[in-house]
């Protein structure tokens, strides 16, 4: 099906609606005292339409349901190809005539057009089932070819990851290694990073800007926090990796020089790609996740709440961090888990900043990889499909989806109970 | 009689440490703000000091000697389309060059002075001759690009100067051709329209965003076409068709969650679905938009119910009561009231759909393209994805490219913020 075809199905469409309502038009210019039609013209225009339409779509649908047979031989494909074009058109002008028969002064048309239009709102909404669908079966399946390559155990508990395998089977290393453990630990480790960067700053904001700033200050400031939450992430890897990475290995090198003790050994061989860089932009770039949440949690604590704790002589840090605090601690708690499932899923910050290599270490001035990373390495470049290397990044992106599900659930229960709390 | 426990000397004190705690917490509150306030600032300054040089650029203005070039002293005429397609443009430049330092004579020198010029000036001359046959019979004095190393060492000055020769790009007879160059006044400090015109390119002098900018366009266009109606309409129907049932709950955790699934996971849905599944072409922004629509979708979902919510019921009321049918009242009434909160949440997702990278990444959007792509199925690039391929190029040029493309892709995020929050304040109706 080309563009011309398709151009000649929404002309056909066209030609159905004027051909309907100027059919229906000359039905209500009857004779004076007749019967009306029952919908209005336009209707029935919609009417002839989708009459027209939706079997051209089936016709459509049919014949590329048919293609693969097309392989089989040449001449079916020649038919096929005419079929494409023929059968669309055909179906649409049956289905023409059958609507301009149909037109009278009996025909329901609006009801009718709007069971279809109701069908079709229906679909829509169903679309983002659909879209999970997709999602789950498609990581599902490939990693599931994966685990027929890979035993489950090896993936999960394995301590070597190094999935760049050899292009030829009889070169050497040509297994591979994937025991996935390595990067999900360098995951928390770039997680627990950014959360210590992003959960006091974006905590703080959050009870400096509901509890003590005045309305302008407010007004001034939240727009700014939210501003970071608008710059997108390669933006972020871009200053991670060119700004904070270099800038973190000339003050590791410096302290490494002081003579402390033990600092040449922590310090001496930091890369300009670290954990510490990725993590600490990571932070950055989750504060106002972390802000706006717990400032919408605050918020709805109940005034009622604060006012008997200031009238019984508390400062208002004593209510803040005795009263307001507790009461909006599960929402809280809520918003770190946001905040934490954004971390884990962040991609670009990490690829541009944190490395590739797969070691299992806690210190943060070292370069790991994480699972976004490595689904991005793997994928990235040409691909076939069948090999374990790029069926592993399904099976780390199936992880990730199961993880990031989780920490979501979890987030939307705490905060939906906390909120049925106070309403 | 008992004194009053509130002004004894210890409850002075002990009030005296309650406040000194109250404003420190106050103190540390604020300096949240300020602390991410600060990192807003370092990242936005950081891009801007790197990324503005880039708009600029270094050329030499040559006069070029198309005479003997063109064999021995016999001038080719205007009319020759075939010479003047098929001549040695390189060779003129390369001689344009040397006539003006007749000294240079080794093959090694020659080679270090014509690496002063922009490989791509030969090109560059060849299209203008081609556009005017008639500087060929001229002496023309034309404006070349310079090439990136010595653009950089240009702007650097003294500092590249002053470390010892094997440590710079240029070297000293090198730097000393473009003192006389410069002295000469022939180098020239111009803007960089190749920059914004130009596709992508190996040479950081030659590089530009426009092929990047064409396939964000056809991207977010894809992006709209399906994200918006088929998001509007399942806001809709949820809000005011469906039925208070199992499947609706089913929908709309679907939605929350979809909202917070990351985003290379759509790529990898883009990969095995559209790529793999449906053989539809790599690198192509009609599958890049496809994926960032279904990114997209749970946005203009969650915006669009807002703003149909916000519709007050006794508009509703109002044309159920003279008779419309429920799709007529909110197809007639409703849906025109919502349009202005439902197009400012759809601006907002289209904005988040221009900076996402990683589901670009997925279905092979990343590969090096030179030319402008043509529509929706030719291989090309996006503004985000050429970021980050710059971002990973060797050459130090490529930092300050890399720092422009982001200033332009913030002034276009920033472009589209700014549009959202004029529609909103425009036609918002409060009720």
């Amino acid at each position: 099906m080309n563009a011309a075809g398709l151009l000649a199905l929404i002309a056909l469409a066209a030609a159905a609606f004027w051909l309907g309502r100027r059919r229906a038009l000359s039905l209500a210019q009857g004779t004076p005292g007749a019967a009306r039609p029952h919908s209005r013209p336009v209707y029935h225009g919609h009417y002839a339409a989708l009459c027209c339409s939706l079997p051209a779509l089936a016709a459509l649908l049919m014949v590329l349901a048919a293609k693969p047979l097309a392989a089989e031989s040449p001449r079916f494909a020649a038919a096929l190809r005419a079929a494409l074009l023929i059968a669309p058109l055909a179906a649409g002008g049956a289905g023409l005539a059958f609507a301009l028969r149909r037109i009278g002064v009996a025909l329901r048309a609006r009801s009718s057009v709007e069971r279809a239009l109701r069908a079709l709102l229906a679909g829509c909404s169903a679309l983002a089932i659909l879209v999970t669908l997709g999602i789950v079966l498609s990581l599902f399946f490939e990693a599931a070819r994966f685990f027929e390559l890979v035993h489950w155990s090896e993936f999960l508990f394995s301590l070597k990851w190094s999935p760049q395998t050899a292009i030829r089977a009889d070169q050497v290393g040509s297994s591979g290694a994937f025991g996935a453990v390595p990067v999900f630990a360098g995951t928390l480790l770039i997680t627990a990073i950014a959360m210590c960067v992003a959960a006091p700053i974006g905590l703080f904001s959050a009870i400096y800007l509901s509890e003590y700033a005045s309305p302008r200050a407010r007004a001034l400031a939240k727009p700014l926090l939210e501003i970071l939450a608008g710059i997108p992430t390669v933006v972020y890897g871009f200053f991670a990796a060119l700004t904070v990475g270099p800038g973190l290995r000339a003050l590791a090198e410096r302290i490494a020089g002081s003579g402390l003790p033990l600092a040449p050994q922590i310090f001496g061989s930091v890369s300009s790609e670290s954990a510490l860089a990725a993590g600490l932009v990571m932070g950055v770039m989750i504060i106002p996740y972390v802000s706006s949440l717990s400032d919408d949690v605050i918020a709805a604590v109940p005034q009622a709440l604060r006012e008997g704790s200031l009238g019984l002589g508390a400062t208002q840090s004593e209510t803040i961090r005795r009263v307001v605090l507790p009461a909006a601690l599960p929402g809280i708690v809520g918003a770190l888990l946001l905040a934490v499932s954004r971390a884990i899923g962040e991609t670009m910050i990490v690829v541009m900043a944190a490395g590739l290599s797969a070691r299992l270490t806690a210190n943060p001035f070292e370069a790991v990889t994480t699972v976004t990373v490595q689904i991005v390495t793997l994928l990235v470049g040409d691909q076939e499909f069948d090999s374990a290397k790029t069926l592993a990044a399904f099976a780390l992106g199936l992880a990730l989806f199961l993880i990031t599900l989780t920490l979501n659930v979890a987030a939307l229960l705490v905060v939906r109970r906390y909120r049925e709390q106070y309403e | 009689m008992s004194e009053n426990p509130h002004s004894t000397p210890a409850a002075a004190r002990r009030r005296k440490r309650r406040h000194a705690r109250e404003r420190r917490f106050r103190m540390i509150g604020a300096a949240g703000i300020f602390a991410a306030l600060a990192a807003l600032l370092l990242l936005l300054g950081s891009i801007l000091l790197r990324g503005l040089p880039a708009f600029t650029q270094h050329e030499v203005n040559l006069e070029l000697d198309f005479a003997n070039a063109f064999g021995g002293g016999s001038a080719i005429s205007a009319d020759d389309a075939e010479a003047l397609q098929s001549a040695d443009y390189g060779a003129i430049v390369k001689h344009s060059l040397r006539r003006l330092f007749p000294d240079v004579q080794s093959r090694r020198e020659r080679r270090q002075l014509n690496a002063l010029l922009s490989r791509g000036a030969a090109f560059e001359l060849r299209d203008r001759v081609l556009a005017n046959p008639a500087l060929v019979q001229a002496r023309p004095v034309l404006r070349l690009p310079l090439s990136d190393d010595a653009d950089l060492f240009l702007r650097e000055g003294g500092a590249s100067r002053a470390r010892p020769e094997s440590e710079r790009r240029l070297s000293d007879a090198q730097i000393a051709w473009l003192d006389a160059l410069a002295a000469d006044g022939r180098i020239e400090r111009v803007f960089a329209w190749r920059f914004l015109s130009r596709g992508d390119s190996r040479e950081p002098e030659l590089a530009g965003l426009w092929g990047a900018v064409l396939g964000s366009f056809w991207t977010l266009l894809v992006t709209l076409l399906i994200a918006f109606p088929s998001g509007v309409a399942a806001a809709i129907y949820l809000e005011e068709f469906a039925p208070k049932n199992r499947w609706t709950d089913l929908i709309e955790v679907n939605i929350n969650n979809l909202a917070a699934v990351p985003s290379i996971v759509f790529g990898l849905l883009g990969l095995a679905l559209f790529l793999n599944f449906l053989q539809l072409p790599r690198s192509a922004p009609l599958v890049g938009g496809m994926v960032l629509s279904l990114m997209t979708l749970p946005t203009v979902i969650v915006a669009a119910r807002a703003a149909i919510a916000a519709v007050p019921p006794a508009v509703r009321e109002a044309a159920l009561s003279v008779g419309a049918s429920l799709p007529q009242m909110v197809f007639h009434h409703v849906l025109p009231l919502a349009l202005p909160g439902i197009l400012t949440g759809t601006i907002i997702g289209m904005a988040r759909a221009l900076g996402e990278t990683a589901p670009l990444l997925m279905i092979g959007m990343v590969a090096f393209i030179a030319d402008l792509p043509s529509g929706p199925t030719a291989p090309s690039s996006a503004l985000p994805v050429q970021i980050y391929l710059w971002a990973d190029s060797p050459e130090r040029a490529f930092v300050a490219k890399t720092s422009a493309a982001i200033l332009v892709l913030l002034s276009f995020l920033m472009a589209m913020n700014l549009a959202a929050v004029l529609l909103r304040n425009r036609f918002e109706r409060r009720w």
